[in-house]
């Protein structure tokens, strides 16, 4: 069994969103839905995250921000798109600034719909999102087995 | 020499378990406290699982060799506690421990984390006075530094040390990094320097901070035991129960006080060792 799904620790970025979505996220942590009941922390700190949870459409200035803030999470990773926004860049979507959902810029494993997305929603979606993050840890696995496995017939082969 | 054997190989085996209970503890505590129902009780080792199964990503290879020193000699600290070893050599093995800690977060070249580094040299500056007048009014009580010795003695240290325990609960609440004093890093949503000292760690290194916590922890309190022993059975029961009580009252202060200026932790802390350590250190010697 893999621990990832035990102690998933979030970050959260807001690219261009009202804020209405954020403050659902915010809404997760406090006492009427505490998440903390499954483990999950707000880390604020992209290498400890797991899960990065992105609210609002991806614009030209922030692409940068969001693509450098999933590259320095350590896999597995999993990344939640949070409000229409977020899903397709919502009723900002025609703004010339706007690039559009998160997607277009960063791979997106989990998509919440809304305007704003209800806590229990995005609560949904974080664990889903646990069931994607075991594939990927055992894909990980997988991998690692692979190259030590590699490595060992390679070492006969010097034999 | 057995007993000192066998009571090391017990610090090293139980001291992770028994320190990532409580750490499991503490946030089951702090999370009813804020009216939360809070993570499983076993959540610190599922965390440190978690961490150890993720990809390692190290700024340079000289950070995980810094961290895996101040772990091993976190380590050897508790264990020439526990062995009955000499409290300088304790407090000195401690001091070179974090020393390292401050290192890797040098180390790594990262904003947050040099912030952090700083701000842990400052703490280590607030505490460090009162520690090492704690065992300097061990040994100004019962005459020796070792703490076989001190063990053995038939006499309680709290009563007339009492000033000095009192000091040292003081400071354990920066050794513990909780607020107000968590100024370096801390467990909790204090973001304004991302994660400070460890800020850059991540995977397999932050799990290995996180375990030398335990263990460091379990000798914090080993010491606040320390002014209860006096050879019998019911002062140990109570000694650990004041460890426990301790361990909650720093939970307490943790999450009915924000987190303060450096200043005011440098400040009070002296004064605390000052007023608190220097005044029963005198009495003592003139007694
Ligand atoms: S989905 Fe709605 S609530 Fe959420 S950020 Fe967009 S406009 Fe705001």
């Amino acid at each position: 069994m893999s621990y990832v799904t035990k102690s998933p620790w979030i970050i959260h970025y807001d690219g261009s969103s009202c804020n209405g979505c954020d403050i659902e996220v915010l809404a997760c942590l406090t006492p009427m839905y505490d998440v903390e009941r499954f483990g999950i922390i707000n880390t604020g700190n992209p290498k400890h995250a797991d899960v990065f949870l992105v609210t609002g459409s991806v614009n030209e200035q922030n692409k940068g921000v969001v693509q450098q803030i999933y590259e320095q999470m350590p896999e597995p990773k999993v990344v939640v798109a949070i409000g229409i926004c977020a899903c397709s860049g919502g009723v900002f979507r025609d703004c010339y600034n706007v690039m559009g959902g998160i997607d277009t810029v960063i791979p997106v494993d989990c998509y919440v719909p809304g305007c704003a997305a209800r806590p229990e929603a995005i609560i949904d979606a974080v664990v889903k999102g646990l069931g994607v993050l075991a594939e990927k840890r055992a894909a990980m696995e997988a991998k690692e087995d692979k190259a030590e496995l590699a490595a060992e017939t390679e070492g006969k082969q010097d034999e | 020499m057995l007993t000192a054997i066998i009571s090391v190989i017990a610090y090293l085996i139980l001291a992770p378990l028994i320190g990532g209970f409580l750490a499991g503890v503490d946030r089951i505590i702090t999370a009813r406290m804020q009216g939360r129902f809070g993570p499983p009780v076993l959540q610190p080792f599922y965390d440190v699982l978690k961490l150890r199964e993720k990809e390692n990503i190290t700024v340079n290879r000289v950070q995980d060799f810094y961290v895996i020193c101040f772990f091993i000699f976190v380590v050897v600290t508790g264990g020439f506690f526990f062995a009955g070893g000499s409290l300088l050599l304790v407090i000195f093995t401690l001091t070179l421990a974090s020393v390292f800690l401050i290192v890797a977060a040098f180390s790594s070249g990262s904003a947050y984390a040099q912030v952090g580094a700083e701000r842990e040299l400052l703490q280590m500056m607030a505490y460090e006075p009162m520690v090492l007048l704690t065992a300097v009014g061990f040994y100004a009580y019962t005459g020796s530094f070792r703490v076989d010795d001190i063990m053995q003695g038939s006499n309680m240290s709290l009563i007339p040390l009492v000033g000095i325990f009192a000091g040292y609960i003081f400071i354990l609440t920066i050794k513990f990094r909780k607020s107000p004093f968590d100024l370096s890093m801390s467990h909790h949503a204090h973001q304004e320097l991302v994660a400070g000292l460890k800020t850059e760690f991540s995977g397999r290194t932050l799990a290995l901070i996180e375990v030398a916590h335990w263990y460091e922890n379990i000798f914090l309190l080993g010491i606040v035991f320390l002014f209860f022993v006096n050879g019998t059975i019911l002062m140990t029961v109570i000694g650990i129960v004041v460890c426990l009580l301790a361990y909650f009252l720093e939970i307490f202060i943790d999450n009915s006080f924000a987190r303060m200026k450096w200043q005011v932790a440098l400040n009070s802390a002296w004064i605390a060792a000052l007023v608190l350590g220097g005044i029963n250190l005198f009495i003592i010697m003139i007694g």
